[in-house]
């Protein structure tokens, strides 16, 4: 889900779906969208693998992060979109704070003042 | 959660391909907006998509309890296989059914009956207390009515006793409906409150109704459904019992069918009991049920009510009166007889479920045989042991299962025929499967799963199954461990075989004993019937001897009968009562010593001509024996022998203390006028000594027992009942039945349990066989090269046949010799329910012991056969 030759998908399975969550602050979108979206930010670090995407929006939406519906893309087709509820906004919260620690406990683990943000 | 997502993961998949689909035309869109054709704009989505099949699959595993997954797979698996040999498949189910179907029912009827308390309150703490004679075996000897008043009266272990006494009646309505004889009993009035029952309509008894003369009646659910259309407005009302009026005051709820379902109205025990009744300590009739203080222990309580009893008996040393008393637990009670032979069925039951359990795990033995590469390689590979067990288990499970779902369909019909065909269950109405019966069958299920599924698995899954890809068949050294394990099992097998074998011809031994007994009178071509003179218009011994003087004489003259007898009781229609009784002439006995007692009967001065009863010496009664001239007594030849050894009992007298007769009240001592032959009180019991009492006495009970010239004596019965209505025709004739009917009945239950555990028997041998069948077939294939080389170096067809041959027996033999060994450790435990059959009965067991031999020769034979026709070089070549 990084760049294509970096593996290490175990530590950063959950980071993918906070991302997704990230990603749904900035109104509904479908799964192109959103993919497109953490690409565009990342400014093409990220690449979106849809074998990953597609199971970790259906596993956000059992766990009632987030809601889906069928709507009308900007083209115009028919694509399922989603909507962050009000639970996964606390999570977005909780999961952001998490990672702001961890990378700060990486950062000074890796001798770079304050912690990298 | 996750289970809405298992059940709809159908559809959720398929959401997911349109929205992959989505996916895919958006950014193939944005491709051709970056200005690519068409068809590569599509490609190039594609690519950047990857394998939408990998998405699917993933999400799908995503949605299904891994668990689960597994199981499913495992038992798709197993389903396969199955209905690959669906040959092998219907055998182990049909046989599983069979098993597991008869289990559950004998299951059912024993949670009834053994295990299932009435539901009265706290029914742990109540106990049936009986007389106990020392000296006799163990007998519960009905209780004397003032003894328990003395017990009740004088001791402090219990909370309370009650006392109730069989009673029957003639019930008729208040506008003259049709009469009916009916059962009834005689409680004293704290008997229910004591039970813990409250009436369903009405009120109970009080202490004021539990008086002599009082006219009280309480009716059971039965017959106020029946004869009383289930209207509450009997509540209050009149019936006429025996052509008295009593009032129903309440009436007892549906599920109480205490002491048996027979019983139809309650009457206060001393509403009709004389004064003498209530007064002697030798009137035993009646049975006492006490409520334990929880407080108290039952030893204690016991040995309190012993030491009243014990004085009683000091206190009147020339009566029959109980040293001692026994008890035991109501539930108990009413178990009573059935109790053993429902035993000794549930172990037959459960002995061919081991049976079968067996014999599917031994095919499942060979069937691993066959995969044993197969599953050295996944094991080589990595496939961890338990799943490879899961894998083996999943196939006895799917047998088990569909097994046992037929096994309880089964149970089902079984259950119900079984409870009809058993006569003396105590608690027939209430037999049914219910949940608690459902989940024992589950339990067994999952049992035989286990037995069957678990020692195959083990025995195929071992380390030492590692080395399979590297040994070939010619060794042999592979499946030397598996055949042993195979052989045991069969020993196992053939082992309870034998078992049931020597209990089922013990049984059937004992059943044909009990068929060709001799009841010691005529039986065939003869019709019974009874009835019983009302007191009220009967009122003195004249009118009553008139009513049957003039039936006698009537019927005797009817063409196509060749006698008639009016007794009280017809040989063979069960114990009744006993009296015990003092030789007048001989001298008093010591203190302690047991007194003798005999069966008491009333016999008109035809009665043994007519029923073909021998006289041995003396005469018989004549017309001229009747009220007060009725001291005359003859006795049976059993009577004679006990207590006039060496003497000649004609002249002597007997003394009765307890019974005052009809006719003259203070007469007690009775002359023997005549010895005849010993008839049985019931099939299957030895005889007992029997005093008849000329029945002229003034009795009203009467059964008439007719000898007719036909075959079929019940074409009789409308013309007798039209003799009797002639005389009387308000009279009810009840128990209309031929002596073969009666005889028959009382051989009901040991024809059940011999037919059933014979069933067992017979099945389990057949299971034995096919399994010795299985296991030496495998056998010979498995040695095949081994056979052909030894042909090849010159060994002779017929020691091959040999070879193989004692091969197969060897197993059987051994489980022949523990087979025996068990089944005349079990024959003790049932020893009392064979009839004229001892339990080393040498026939039953060389029966045993050939049919066995013969079945385990005829298994062997084919296979051994095959083997010693093997054609070497195809023996030699097939590698």
């Amino acid at each position: 889900m990084l760049k294509k030759n970096q593996s290490n998908s175990e530590m950063l399975k959950g980071t993918l779906d906070m991302m997704i969550l990230r990603t749904l602050i900035g109104g509904d979108a479908h799964g192109h969208t959103i993919a497109k979206v953490i690409e565009r930010t990342s400014e093409d670090v990220l690449e979106v693998e849809q074998g990953s995407l597609y199971p970790a929006l259906h596993r956000l939406e059992d766990r009632k992060w987030v809601c889906s519906y069928w709507g009308a893309s900007e083209n115009n087709r028919k694509a399922k979109f989603y909507r962050l509820t009000a639970e996964g906004r606390k999570q977005l919260v909780r999961e952001t704070s998490r990672w702001r620690q961890m990378t700060r406990a990486i950062g000074l683990v890796m001798g770079e003042e304050g912690g990298a943000q | 959660m996750s289970w809405m997502r298992f059940l709809h993961r159908k559809r959720s998949d398929a959401e997911l391909q349109d929205e992959i689909e989505a996916f895919l035309s958006e950014e193939t869109f944005d491709n051709v907006a970056r200005g690519m054709a068409p068809d590569e704009a599509r490609r190039q989505a594609r690519i950047k998509f990857g394998d939408p099949q990998k998405v699917r699959e993933t999400l799908w595993m995503q949605n299904s309890p891994l668990l689960l997954t597994h199981l499913g797979r495992d038992l798709k698996y197993a389903f396969r296989t199955l209905s690959r040999t669906p040959g092998f498949s219907m055998i182990a189910i049909v046989v599983m059914a069979l098993c597991i179907g008869a289990a559950t029912s004998l299951f059912t009827v024993a949670r009834s009956v053994l295990l299932r308390p009435l539901p009265f309150r706290d029914p742990a703490r109540l106990v049936m207390v009986y007389e106990h004679f020392r000296g006799g075996e163990l007998s519960y000897h009905p209780v004397a009515p003032a003894d328990f008043y003395d017990w009740r009266s004088k001791t402090h272990g219990f909370e309370d006793m009650a006392i109730m006494r069989p009673a029957g009646y003639d019930l008729t309505g208040v506008r003259n409906e049709l009469p009916e004889s009916v059962a009834a009993e005689a409680g004293s009035s704290n008997l229910f409150s004591l039970l813990g029952v409250q009436p369903a309509l009405g009120r109970d008894f009080t202490e004021a109704d539990d008086q002599r003369g009082s006219a009280v009646v309480m009716l059971t659910w039965s017959v106020f459904e029946r004869r009383f259309a289930g209207d509450a407005k009997v509540v209050g009302g009149q019936i006429h019992l025996d052509s008295k009026p009593y009032t129903v005051v309440g009436v007892l709820p549906s599920w109480f069918t205490y002491p048996n379902a027979g019983i139809q109205l309650w009457v206060p025990y001393k509403a009709d009991a004389s004064v003498e009744m209530l007064q002697h300590h030798d009137w035993h009739g009646s049975q006492v049920v006490a409520r334990l203080r929880p407080d108290a222990s039952l030893a204690g309580a016991i040995a309190q009510v012993g030491a009243v009893q014990y004085q009683n008996h000091l206190q009147y040393p020339r009566d029959p009166v109980a040293e001692g008393v026994v008890s035991r637990s109501l539930n108990e009670d009413l178990a009573g007889d059935v109790k053993k032979p429902l035993t000794l069925m549930l172990s037959a039951a459960g002995c061919m479920l081991l049976i079968g359990c067996l014999n599917v795990a031994n095919l499942l033995v060979a069937r691993g045989a066959a995969r044993q590469k197969e599953v050295a390689i996944r094991s080589a590979l990595g496939a961890q042991r338990a799943t490879l067990i899961r894998e083996q288990m999943a196939e006895s499970v799917l047998i088990c299962a569909a097994g046992g779902v037929s096994g309880i369909l089964l149970s089902l019909g079984a259950t119900e025929w079984l409870a009809k065909a058993w006569k003396d269950l105590p608690t027939a109405q209430s037999i049914h499967v219910d949940g608690a019966v459902i989940a024992f069958a589950c339990a067994l299920m999952l049992a035989a799963a286990l037995i069957a599924g678990l020692l195959p698995a083990l025995s195929t899954t071992g380390k030492s199954m590692l080395k399979a890809p590297q040994t070939s068949v010619r060794t042999g050294s592979n499946s030397v461990s598996r055949t042993a394990l195979r052989k045991s099992l069969l020993t196992a097998e053939i082992g309870i075989t034998v078992v049931l074998l020597v209990a089922a011809g013990l049984l059937l031994k004992s059943f044909m004993q009990l068929r060709a007994a001799n009841v010691g009178c005529v039986v065939d071509n003869t019709l019974t019937l009874q009835y019983n003179l009302p007191g009220s218009r009967y009122d003195t011994p004249e009118k009553r001897n008139a009513f049957n003087e003039a039936l006698l004489a009537r019927v005797r003259a009817m063409p196509g009968v060749r006698g008639a007898a009016l007794g009280t009781t017809v040989p063979g229609t069960g114990y009744w009562g006993t009296d015990e009784f003092t030789v007048k002439e001989h001298p008093p006995l010591k203190t302690g010593e047991h007194l003798p007692d005999a069966l008491t009967r009333w016999a008109d001065p035809g009665y043994f001509s007519a029923l073909g009863i021998p006289l041995v010496r003396g005469l018989f009664f004549t017309s001229d024996e009747r009220v007060e001239r009725s001291y005359k007594v003859i006795v049976s030849r059993q009577l004679v022998q006990q207590y006039f050894a060496g003497e000649d009992p004609i002249g002597k007298h007997l003394h009765f203390p307890g019974r005052a007769h009809d006719g003259a009240p203070n007469l007690m001592d009775w002359e023997i006028v005549g010895v005849v032959g010993d008839i049985l009180y019931q099939v299957g019991k030895e005889p007992k000594a029997t005093a008849y009492f000329p029945i002229l006495e003034g009795r009203s009970d009467a059964t008439l027992a007719v000898h007719t010239a036909t075959d079929d004596p019940l074409q009789f019965s409308v013309p007798l009942e039209k003799q009797i209505a002639s005389l009387d025709p308000e009279l009810p004739v009840s128990d209309v039945l031929t002596m073969t009917q009666i005889i028959g009945a009382s051989l009901v239950n040991a024809s059940l349990s011999a037919t059933l555990v014979l069933a067992f028997a017979i099945l389990s041998l057949l299971l034995a066989s096919v399994g010795l069948y299985g296991v030496l077939s495998y056998l010979t294939t498995q040695r095949n090269s081994e056979l052909g080389i030894r042909m090849a170096l010159g060994a002779r067809r017929d020691q091959l046949l040999q070879l193989m041959l004692m091969d197969g027996l060897r197993p059987a033999l051994f489980g022949l010799g523990l087979g025996l060994v068990g089944g005349v450790a079990a024959t003790r435990i049932f020893q009392s329910m064979l009839f004229g059959t001892k339990p080393l009965d040498p026939v039953v067991l060389s029966g045993v012991i050939a049919t066995l031999l013969a079945v385990a020769v005829l298994a062997c034979l084919a296979p051994a056969w095959r083997a010693s026709r093997l054609d070497p070089m195809e023996a030699l070549r097939t590698e």
